[in-house]
């Protein structure tokens, strides 16, 4: 197991530097950043040609990479072009995109794994219809039309909550917007847990179980949920990352000062600092959350050893 | 008995709706009157907050609250008025003697003088603090040693500027400019306090300023809460208790968040709730002309695009734009067609001249269709109009502009849209002239002057004529301009000027862009000035 995760660990590294070299090329191809700075008019050349002295852009592009991820290890992002520090834009996201992401993760394992049970079970039976047809509807709908919708009609038309939410974020302002941003995922974790409950129903151990006498609730809890389990713990593992990453269409439209925005503000003006930082830290999230799945696995199914 | 019923029905509504404007404004501290609060839409600044450096609407507003300078410009016509200056006076147009009026101080309680000024000016134009808008010193004799265009600095501090006593200081330009005075009512020349210098980063946390309101509490990237001055002494003291600005990610939740009773004011509609605007706020929908125009600009810089004759074909395309029709189904008249290259703001006696681009900009597809042919056609066949696609909705008026012109020359290649992702990238190409066919131009004024309208943009070399536009016959009338000392003569000239370019069409005059904002009816008195920034310190709270 130790081995298991240090090697992992190790793994982790080409692709950290990968991504970053990546996203660092795809911000420079885009052009000079500086040229967006100042308006319609063009930045005097002296002026620009010190702003970007100032922000390392007038070196080659392996040497600003380098620059660039030596000072990432001593915890310097770099400057936004604003003048304020990467690592304060990021103490002041981060915290608001976690909250909204634990609320969507919340609403899929609570909603999506109990519809997916209850589905499960009752395979062809009306539960089961209606559910099906409603994910249905929820995976064709865009999270941008959804969230639009849910906007008029629960914050304009019924007044049940603020249209926008405040700076702080505080948790229950992120209850809508993190309904609408888990939906999607809510759906595809409903029809995969379903899928699954109904395959392992008719498997052998749970037979046993019931044979055994045990009472029904801790047949399914137990056994025949712990075994099914499995590939719905990879998909919302897979998607904690997915989440906070692209929560860019429900930020904007609640007003949500998160992630996505800084993101989206960061490639608008072509801010390589601010893209490059905030896309490192989600790649250690995605790097990280996958681990956490595969150590999740060996607790789900002790079968699988890692040696 | 049927009033009666009507009664009671009607006065649990009217306790809820009561409820229901009491808990509106956006959690706004304070209740009505003098010392209500105003919540304001706001957008994240792309600069850090100072003066010199701030060359953006949202910078700009905080900016327009915190600080007043030697000029203001008049909320309703655009005039410049002494403000803090008490006189500006030359005899030449190129030296200056300015008295600064005494017992104005900083909301720190600091004097402002003419040392405020001078420092303030230096700091601006001095090429280590990377000002966006030392350009604005650039008239200012010495500046080629502060601010050279390549090297470094010989000198720290402009040699055109001279501090006399407390309240006087001298400005020496290094080329008459006769309208020099009316241009210092723009934020870049607003005076500083010792403390911008002292601790800087201080500062930017919480700017101090001299305007009719101070910094509350600055949270950056989402809120600035600013709450009226009141040791303020200029005579447009704030009526209302405060502005607090609110960073919206998206223009379209900060109008819902208007309607919804959450959010006071709104000062950009956004281009998809135009059409259902009127419904929503009826009167409290404000559209008024503001100093933008938008233009289409060539290559002149590519020969095929600078030959002799081609403002025939110019012309032609310009007449080949059906400017109402666009502006009425695309903008919801919130453009009007253009007339000349400045703005209606100006008014009359700040030269704009509703009738100066006459048939050249009227639209007149047979005409149109023989004036390109006699131009010698469009180079290559199709021309490209580029644009950058993430912002400003810009791609539906492109599609649209080249749809008029292609069915006016009854040909479906004429003309094509060239999106290009982002505003830095096309701004790249478009400065490193890389475009080889026409592009948008647009130009919000720095100043409500004609030269602004027309010096930076066309005169040759000017700092924004990214299409290369030159004639000498242009450039002369415009240094003729600048050096009159009588001030309709000098936008007569400036007129006389306009019409060279129009003759040549050296670019293509679109559409006067209007500001637009909405309000809830928890406030009055709202407007937006030339610059469509709302007249903050004049909104009232009921």
């Amino acid at each position: 197991m130790g081995r298991y995760v240090i090697r992992r660990l190790l793994q982790m590294i080409p692709v950290f530097f990968g991504a970053t070299l990546l996203i660092f090329l795809m911000v420079n191809v885009m052009g000079d950043p500086i040229a967006g700075l100042c308006g319609e008019r063009a930045c005097d050349p002296a002026t620009a040609a010190q702003l970007k002295r100032e922000f390392g852009l007038d070196k080659p592009v392996w040497q600003q990479y380098l620059t660039y991820m030596g000072n990432v290890f001593t915890g310097d992002f770099g400057t936004a072009f604003n003048g304020q520090p990467v690592t304060e834009l990021m103490a002041s996201s981060f915290p608001v995109t976690i909250r909204l992401t634990i609320v969507a993760i919340f609403f899929e394992i609570v909603i999506g794994i109990t519809l997916g049970v209850v589905t499960g079970l009752r395979r062809g039976r009306p539960v089961d219809t209606t559910v099906l047809l409603l994910t249905l509807v929820v995976l064709s709908v865009p999270t941008f039309v959804t969230g639009l919708l849910v906007q008029l009609l629960f914050g304009v038309k019924w007044g049940w909550i603020k249209p926008a939410v405040s700076p702080e974020a505080p948790f229950d302002e992120l209850i809508v917007p993190g309904l609408v941003l888990a939906s999607v995922s809510l759906a595809y974790v409903t029809r995969l847990t379903r899928t699954s409950i109904a395959e392992n129903k008719r498997a052998d151990y749970v037979r046993t179980a019931i044979a055994k006498g045990l009472p029904r609730h801790r047949v399914i809890t137990r056994h025949l949920l712990r075994n099914s389990l499995i590939p719905v713990v990879t998909f919302i593992g897979a998607d904690i990352g997915a989440l906070m990453g692209g929560a860019i269409v429900t930020e904007r439209i609640f007003n949500i000062h998160g992630v996505g925005f800084q993101i989206y503000n960061g490639i608008v003006r072509q801010s390589t600092q601010t893209v490059v930082g905030f896309v490192t830290v989600l790649v250690l999230v995605f790097l990280v959350a996958n681990l956490l799945v595969d150590l999740l696995y060996a607790v789900l199914d002790p079968r699988i050893r890692y040696a | 008995m049927r009033g009666a019923r009507y009664a009671t029905w009607v006065a649990p509504v009217a306790a809820v709706a009561l409820t229901a404007t009491a808990c509106g404004g956006g959690g706004s501290s304070g209740g009505g009157g003098a010392n209500g609060v105003v919540s304001s839409s706001w957008g994240d600044p792309q600069n850090p907050l100072e003066p010199a450096n701030t060359n953006e609407v949202q910078g700009g507003k905080v900016l327009d609250m915190i600080f007043r300078g030697l000029k203001k410009y008049d909320p309703k016509t655009g005039e410049a008025k002494n403000w803090l200056a008490e006189s500006i006076t030359s005899s030449d147009s190129a030296h200056f003697t300015i008295k600064v009026k005494s017992g104005w101080t900083f909301s720190n309680g600091e004097k402002v003088t003419a040392k405020s000024f001078v420092d303030a000016w230096n700091y601006g134009a001095a090429l280590k603090n990377n000002q966006k808008n030392a350009y604005f010193f650039g008239y200012i004799e010495g500046y080629g040693k502060v601010h050279p265009d390549t090297g470094a600095a010989t000198a720290t501090t402009l040699s055109g500027l001279k501090v006399v006593d407390e309240q006087t200081f001298t400005v020496t330009l290094s080329q008459k400019f006769s309208t020099f005075p009316d241009t210092l009512g723009y934020a870049a020349f607003a005076p500083l306090p010792r403390a911008f210098y002292d601790d800087h980063a201080g500062w930017l946390a919480k700017p101090v300023g001299n305007g009719p309101y101070a910094v509350d509490s600055y949270t950056k990237g989402s809120q600035m809460a600013l709450k009226k001055w009141d040791g303020y002494p200029g005579e447009d003291k704030a009526q209302n208790g405060g502005i607090t600005l609110k960073v919206y990610t998206d223009n379209n939740t900060a109008y819902t968040d208007l309607t919804a009773g959450n959010l006071d004011l709104v000062d950009d509609i956004p281009a998809a709730q135009l059409k259902n605007v009127a419904a929503d706020l009826g009167s409290r929908y404000i559209n008024t002309p503001a100093g933008i125009i938008q233009t289409i600009a060539f290559p002149f810089y590519d020969p095929a695009w600078h030959k002799p004759g081609q403002e025939k074909l110019r012309t032609g395309l310009s007449m080949a734009i059906d400017r109402k029709q666009i502006t009425e189904t695309i903008f919801h008249n919130t453009r009007t067609p253009a007339q000349d290259w400045t703005s209606p703001v100006l008014g009359q006696q700040g030269g704009f001249r509703n009738d100066l681009c006459g048939a050249a900009c009227e639209y007149d597809p047979a005409q149109a269709k023989k004036l390109v042919a006699e131009g010698g056609g469009i180079p290559g066949g199709t021309m490209k109009i580029t644009y950058n696609a993430d912002t400003g909705s810009h791609k539906v008026w492109v599609d649209a502009v080249c749809n008029s012109i292609n069915r006016s020359l009854g040909n479906n290649r004429a003309c094509v849209g060239n999106p290009v992702g982002t505003f830095a990238d096309y701004r790249n190409q478009v400065t490193q002239h890389k475009l080889s066919g026409p592009f948008r131009a647009g130009w919000q004024m720095d100043y409500p002057l004609i030269q602004n309208f027309l010096q930076p943009l066309y005169y040759t070399n000017a700092s924004s004529n990214d299409g290369t536009y030159s004639n000498p016959k242009f450039d002369k009338l415009v240094d003729q301009a600048n050096a009159q000392t009588d001030r309709t003569q000098a936008v007569n000239t400036f007129v006389e000027a306009e019409k060279v370019l129009r003759d040549d069409m050296g670019a293509i005059p679109l559409w006067y862009q209007n500001g637009s904002a909405g309000y809830s009816d928890r406030i009055g008195n709202v407007a937006l000035n030339p610059f469509s920034v709302p007249v903050y310190d004049r909104i009232k709270v009921k």
